[in-house]
């Protein structure tokens, strides 16, 4: 018997009766979710900005500290930002090591959680962008933040290639001493830009 | 080393400041948890609902494991299956060893632990690099997690700006823990940077979908994932959730329960490999088919692993990690550990007070204090209990089911209260690091008597 028949035989030997799946309750709805989503990114480590369109995204981008500072630089999100580094001529992802800002593409913004979903396409060709990049910057719009995680996930599909997550707030650690220190890992800051 | 929790805890205790040091921040998580509970109105529901979902799922965990593998494999992942720790760590030692891997990078994953993944891979020659913060706090430390959320939690800072001034040549007497952060962040982005594989744990993974999902705040499993070309996922068999939308339920108890906050920083779904690369995700029961068919243990099996059950335990936050014999500790590894191996183990379950308390913040509702008491009752029936335990069950009986000697030995035990005598002796235990109350004059059988109640006045 190999391995996998023998782990199958064995559930379905001591499985309970059969139980019936639940329902599922509805989620917490917010007045106005884009005003609890910003405060929700803050809440995370983030900063998040409202602006009314794409020139106000413009304008708001370049007084950004760590984008006015910043020399490599990746944008993902057309007409929006630039991008110092041809990331077609990359194939080897290490190679993205030193990127000081990102600018990503999301989906859909959760108000309750400040979560920003990002579908991998947003990230190609190389996922390892927004991990790897010193600052993140994610622009969602607004008609796309809904209150609460089970709202999100009836709207995002995990379509081919097969990746996406959701980010909420730049990387952090409290494994010394339960201190929340911020930059673990990722991104040391993650700029939400709000549009609409 | 004793595997008495009692005798563990003693050596724990000693140190009478960093024991309050550990329950006090223990207990500072317990509250941002309660904190972010009652931000949720529906929170009960969602409890409800991750409890059904789990128990609906393990009635059918066969079903859904096969419908996982037959979505993963269309996505392109390999799936593997591994009855024991040792049929785990051959399987991932062959996928790394193919590939000619020497260096991996690992997030946190409590499986591999158990089935001892590091030391194998060790003695074949492969570097495993622990990147999770205070996983590698306690892998360069040589020392287990104490904590299954927060590994180093029984350390002090200064300890780990001396440990890092050891082992990563940081300044000697840094103790800020930004600065010891930024000079792991340093230290393991090198390692990220020259990892040929990446393995981690899976919180859920999703039948319908043929998926995996992990979640982290540091973003490691990501910086681990995304740039070699190799992940290799370990998962136990009770990982499986039916469909997408159940994610949903769980996310939004998961880190609330675990640290407070709304989500983790990362929820990462892996459906394909990387472009280019290969997926491994190995299926491993040890043991845990064997739980399902135990009914009053069974509920065990829908853990998410939060951790809040042991941030609320008195027991755990007084006694620390390494007071438990099993490597999960606090109430969750004291119903796991005793089913594994209940001799090593038959001190866990009484390590408790049975108050409750970690049942009632369990996200997916385990009914961890009841688990505990069958526990005892198999132990003692298994008549593996020390002897000293034993010996006071059968004299407390014995003693409870004779009046007279009851009578009398309230009488010896008031005065032997009174003259402080019971700090020592076999009732010492129950003394130390304790206040005794004041001990009365009188029984109250006594004083009902010379009170004349009973009698209409």
């Amino acid at each position: 018997m190999t391995a996998r028949e023998a782990i199958l035989s064995a559930l379905r030997k001591n499985a309970p009766a059969p139980m019936p799946s639940p329902e599922h309750p509805e989620g917490m709805r917010f007045p106005d979710p884009v005003s609890q989503f910003l405060e929700a990114v803050k809440g995370v480590g983030g900063s998040a900005v409202r602006v009314a369109d794409a020139s106000a995204l413009h304008h708001a981008l370049s007084s950004l500290p760590v984008w006015a500072e910043a020399r490599k630089v990746v944008s993902l999100v057309p007409g929006v930002g630039r991008s110092s580094v041809d990331l077609e001529a990359i194939s080897d992802p290490h190679d993205l090591e030193g990127v000081d800002v990102a600018i990503i593409g999301g989906e859909v913004g959760v108000a309750e959680n400040g979560a920003v979903w990002v579908p991998g396409r947003n990230l190609a060709p190389h996922r390892a962008i927004f991990v790897i990049t010193e600052h993140l910057v994610l622009t969602v719009r607004a008609v796309d933040v809904v209150s609460n995680m089970q709202e999100a996930y009836a709207r995002i599909q995990i379509e081919r290639p097969g990746y996406g997550l959701f980010i909420s707030g730049p990387s952090k650690t409290a494994d010394i001493e339960q201190a929340l220190v911020v930059g673990a890992h990722g991104a040391r800051s993650c700029t939400v830009f709000v549009v609409g | 080393m004793n595997s008495f929790h009692a005798e563990r805890a003693a050596a724990f205790t000693r140190d009478v400041p960093h024991a309050h040091w550990h329950d006090t921040a223990l207990w500072f998580v317990r509250v941002k948890r309660d904190r972010g509970a009652a931000s949720v109105p529906e929170w009960e529901r969602l409890r409800d609902a991750a409890s059904g979902i789990k128990a609906h799922t393990l009635s059918r965990l066969a079903d859904y494991l096969e419908e996982f593998e037959r979505n993963a494999a269309s996505n392109g992942i390999q799936v593997h299956w591994a009855r024991d720790g040792a049929e785990h760590n051959r399987i991932v030692g062959e996928i790394l060893e193919r590939r000619g891997v020497k260096v991996v990078a690992k997030s946190k994953s409590m499986l591999t632990e158990e089935c001892g993944l590091n030391p194998y891979l060790e003695a074949r020659g492969i570097e495993i690099v622990d990147t999770d913060l205070g996983e590698r706090i306690v892998q360069l430390a040589g020392e287990p997690p104490s904590h299954i959320v927060m590994p180093a939690i029984h350390k002090k800072k200064e300890e780990i700006g001396e440990l890092f001034h050891r082992k990563l040549g940081t300044a000697a007497g840094l103790s800020d823990p930004k600065v010891l952060t930024e000079a792991a962040r340093q230290h393991l982005r090198r390692k990220f940077l020259g990892a040929q594989a990446g393995l981690s744990g899976v919180n859920f993974a999703v039948a319908e979908t043929g998926g995996i999902v992990v979640v982290t705040n540091e973003g490691n499993a990501d910086m681990g994932t995304s740039l070699p070309p190799v992940h290799v996922a370990s998962m136990g068999v009770e990982k499986v959730i039916p469909r997408v939308r159940d994610l949903g339920i769980f996310l939004r108890l998961l880190a609330r329960s675990a640290t407070g906050q709304p989500v983790s920083t990362y929820t990462t779904h892996f459906h394909a490999p990387l472009r280019g690369g290969e997926l491994h995700v190995v299926i491993v029961d040890n043991g845990r088919s064997q739980i399902l068919g135990r009914e009053p243990f069974r509920r065990s099996l829908s853990c998410i692993r939060c951790g809040a059950c042991l941030n609320t335990c008195p027991v755990y936050r007084r006694s620390g990690g390494y007071s438990y014999s099993y490597l999960i500790p606090g109430p969750i590894g004291s119903v796991l550990g005793p089913q594994r191996d209940p001799v090593a183990h038959a001190s866990l379950p009484f390590a408790s007070s049975l108050c409750g308390s970690c049942s009632d913040v369990c996200p997916v509702k385990i009914d961890l204090h009841h688990e505990l008491l069958a526990l005892r009752e198999e132990i003692r029936s298994q008549n593996i209990l020390p002897w000293s335990k034993r010996l006071a069950m059968q004299v407390a009986s014995f003693v409870l089911r004779h009046p007279v000697l009851y009578r009398a030995s309230g009488r010896v035990a008031r005065s032997l209260m009174r003259a402080g005598l019971v700090r020592f002796g076999p009732a010492g235990a129950w003394a130390r690091q304790r206040e005794l109350p004041e001990a009365p004059k009188e029984s109250f059988r006594e004083l009902w008597k010379r009170e004349g109640g009973g009698r209409e006045a």
